[in-house]
């Protein structure tokens, strides 16, 4: 690979709340271990350009439902995933690439089909709050910290959970899982910028983009101490 | 005057006295909230037969809710208004129990309230600003808030003096009967890509601030009155505007605010626009003041609109800079919108990050390429930013962060 290129889709129609954040901080800890990386803010208008990892963001119900629509139209996404292509989407991103989820009415929407899971409206209260999560231990990944904000219940199908549950809601279907993830294709309620306190989750997804197997360390004092902090303020 | 009313006013005066006796606050909201209690119509009690203004949007209420209020007080007249803020109707029961001679009252209004106090006060002018996001966590989303005061202001009777260069602004006034339409200014796109009313794609010009959408046709409006450098051209002609408020955002509002005041009737553009030039302290924000002994310029950013137009206003300065961020409740509990904003421009200058929230800054300000130094404590912090610089240091609040530097002046 010559030059890692990540996507953030749809920001002018995905990009709820400090979205893109994930993409910077992907292309940034590529390039400070010297591998030349490139950001690409992808809009909606425009065909989806061919990247190695796809950031998907979260959004208000009415985007939401256009995104998946255009992403299905223009089928890229799909073409990229079977050639190996990572993805990463939070929030309504989570829901769009699942097989379906529910519009603002509450009609049944159908998504891009990524991962096996299916999304339908909640009848509880909107879940709103820090979330704790143990990831699945064949990811190799730390105790992850996040925040959620979503109405919306997903329930699994083939696709394994990302972790299970320790504080907060998560996937909300009865079980105490949250997100989902298969092959090079992961989704989670932890919403916004959620790499920058996450650094081990950032670099499992820049392992895969890259196919390599050792990354450099980084000095990522700053975003551990975020994470310590954040946990601790759910007694976690 | 109704038994109901008088005691509900009663109430509010009590409470107020009580609370300021007590030095809990001071007392506004409780003794509005008190008097809304006893008596529910009582905003509306308050202002039947006075010609009402209310301001409204994400940014700016605070500073355009003055500078109206100033332009109006030009004439000679007594204003009521919420001048600490204190923007929900408990808030406007009180400032107008505080001036019940008052034959104006020019009002702040949190956006989701805007119905309510809309009904409730059969206002002649109602200031549309601009929509986008903040505190997503407790606030509706920004279509639904548009869409909410469409409903409102449809048969409401108000002009809408309207910022034609927000979509969501300009589909929210599409109801009302009359529109003053003012070249607002858009600090932040992000929220208006998708079409406000048919959700197709907003195409923004390279160049100049026209936008249009490609599927349904809402497009940006011709405005009424358009600001050229510093001055405001209005149908009438120029108005020369000199602040004190610092930055381009700020030059938006007072046009805003003329184009409301003239719409009122305002005999003279220049009297109004000379009592605007009056306005240096809006609550306390860009003033220069002192905390721990060191001079400061204190300002207030609540959300991505609002800290890009800061950022920007700051940019040519070269002195320390401290930022502190809460995410306290009024502050939103959630501080994932640091990463929508560039603080990439305070690159090369001291910085330091505070507040309660410094570790989420520390971690924005690495991926945003800014070396920085962390300190907990805010006042230590603008301490520590003076130290080898001296000089003034501009320090940056969000909500609660900024009021309690405030206080620390
Ligand atoms: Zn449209």
């Amino acid at each position: 690979m010559s030059t890692l290129r990540v996507a953030v889709v749809y920001p002018d129609l995905l990009g709820t709340y400090g979205d893109t954040g994930n993409g910077i901080i992907l292309t940034r800890r590529a390039m400070s271990r010297g591998i030349a990386a490139e950001l690409l803010l992808c809009s909606s208008s425009e065909p989806l350009p061919e990247a190695d990892l796809y950031c998907i963001g979260g959004g208000e119900d009415g985007p939401q439902v256009l995104a998946a629509d255009r992403l299905r139209a223009d089928g890229r996404l799909t073409e990229a995933v079977e050639r190996g292509a990572t993805v990463f989407a939070v929030c309504a991103g989570f829901q769009i690439i699942g097989g379906s989820f529910p519009d603002a009415a509450g009609r049944t929407h159908g998504g891009v089909g990524l991962l096996d899971v299916t999304t339908t409206k909640g009848s509880g209260p909107r879940c709103v709050g820090e979330v704790a999560v143990d990831p699945a231990s064949s990811l190799g990944l730390g105790r992850l910290s996040g925040f959620e904000n979503h109405s919306g219940v997903t329930s699994l199908g083939q696709a394994s959970a990302l972790g299970t549950v320790v504080a907060g809601r998560g996937n909300g279907a009865g079980v105490a899982v949250e997100g989902a993830y298969a092959g090079h294709v992961l989704g989670t309620y932890l919403h916004g910028p959620v790499l920058a306190r996450n650094p081990d989750l950032a670099d499992l997804l820049l392992r895969w983009a890259t196919g390599r197997t050792e990354l450099v360390a980084l000095d990522d004092a700053a975003e551990l101490g975020l994470r310590a902090e954040r946990l601790a303020s759910v007694g976690c | 005057m109704s038994l109901r009313s008088s005691a509900a006013i009663a109430a509010v005066r009590l409470v107020n006295n009580a609370s300021r006796w007590s030095g809990r606050g001071s007392g506004t909201v409780a003794g509005g909230r008190a008097g809304l209690k006893i008596d529910p119509d009582l905003l509306a009690w308050l202002a039947a037969g006075k010609r009402v203004a209310l301001v409204s949007g994400t940014n700016g209420k605070t500073t355009t809710t003055a500078l109206l209020r100033a332009g109006l007080e030009a004439t000679g007249v007594v204003v009521a208004s919420n001048a600490t803020g204190s923007n929900m109707p408990a808030g406007h029961v009180a400032a107008l129990v505080g001036a019940r001679d008052a034959a104006l009252a020019c009002l702040e209004v949190d956006e989701a309230y805007l119905g309510q106090v809309v009904d409730a006060t059969q206002p002649e002018v109602v200031v549309l600003l601009n929509l986008s996001r903040d505190q997503l966590d407790r606030m509706s989303e920004v279509r639904m808030l548009a869409e909410r005061w469409r409903t409102a202001l449809d048969g409401a009777g108000a002009t809408v003096v309207a910022n034609a260069d927000d979509p969501l602004i300009v589909h929210a006034a599409g109801t009302a009967s009359s529109v003053v339409w003012v070249a607002g200014g858009l600090e932040w796109r992000d929220d208006a890509g998708a079409c406000p009313s048919c959700l197709g794609a907003v195409h923004f010009d390279e160049e100049g601030p026209g936008w249009s959408c490609g599927s349904c046709g809402l497009k940006r409006p011709d405005p009424d009155w358009t600001l050229d450098s510093s001055v405001a051209v209005g149908p009438e002609g120029r108005t020369e505007l000199v602040l004190r408020l610092p930055g381009a955002f700020n030059l938006r509002n007072a046009v805003m605010a003329l184009a409301a005041s003239s719409t009122m009737g305002i005999p003279s553009r220049s009297a109004a626009a000379a009592a605007m030039a009056g306005v240096a302290d809006v609550a306390g924000r860009f003033v220069d003041r002192h905390v721990g002994g060191t001079p400061v310029r204190l300002m207030l950013a609540k959300n991505p609109a609002g800290w890009s137009a800061l950022l920007d206003t700051v940019a040519e300065d070269e002195g320390a800079v401290v930022v502190s961020i809460n995410a306290r409740t009024a502050d939103g509990a959630d501080p994932s919108w640091l990463f929508d904003v560039d603080f990439s421009v305070l690159a090369g200058r001291r910085v330091v990050a505070t507040g309660d929230r410094w570790r989420d800054l520390s971690v924005r300000l690495k991926y945003a390429g800014v070396p920085h130094e962390v300190e907990e404590v805010p006042s230590a912090a603008v301490a520590l930013a003076e130290v080898e610089h001296g000089g003034r240091v501009d320090v940056i609040g969000n909500y609660t962060a900024f009021r309690d530097l405030l206080e620390a002046t």
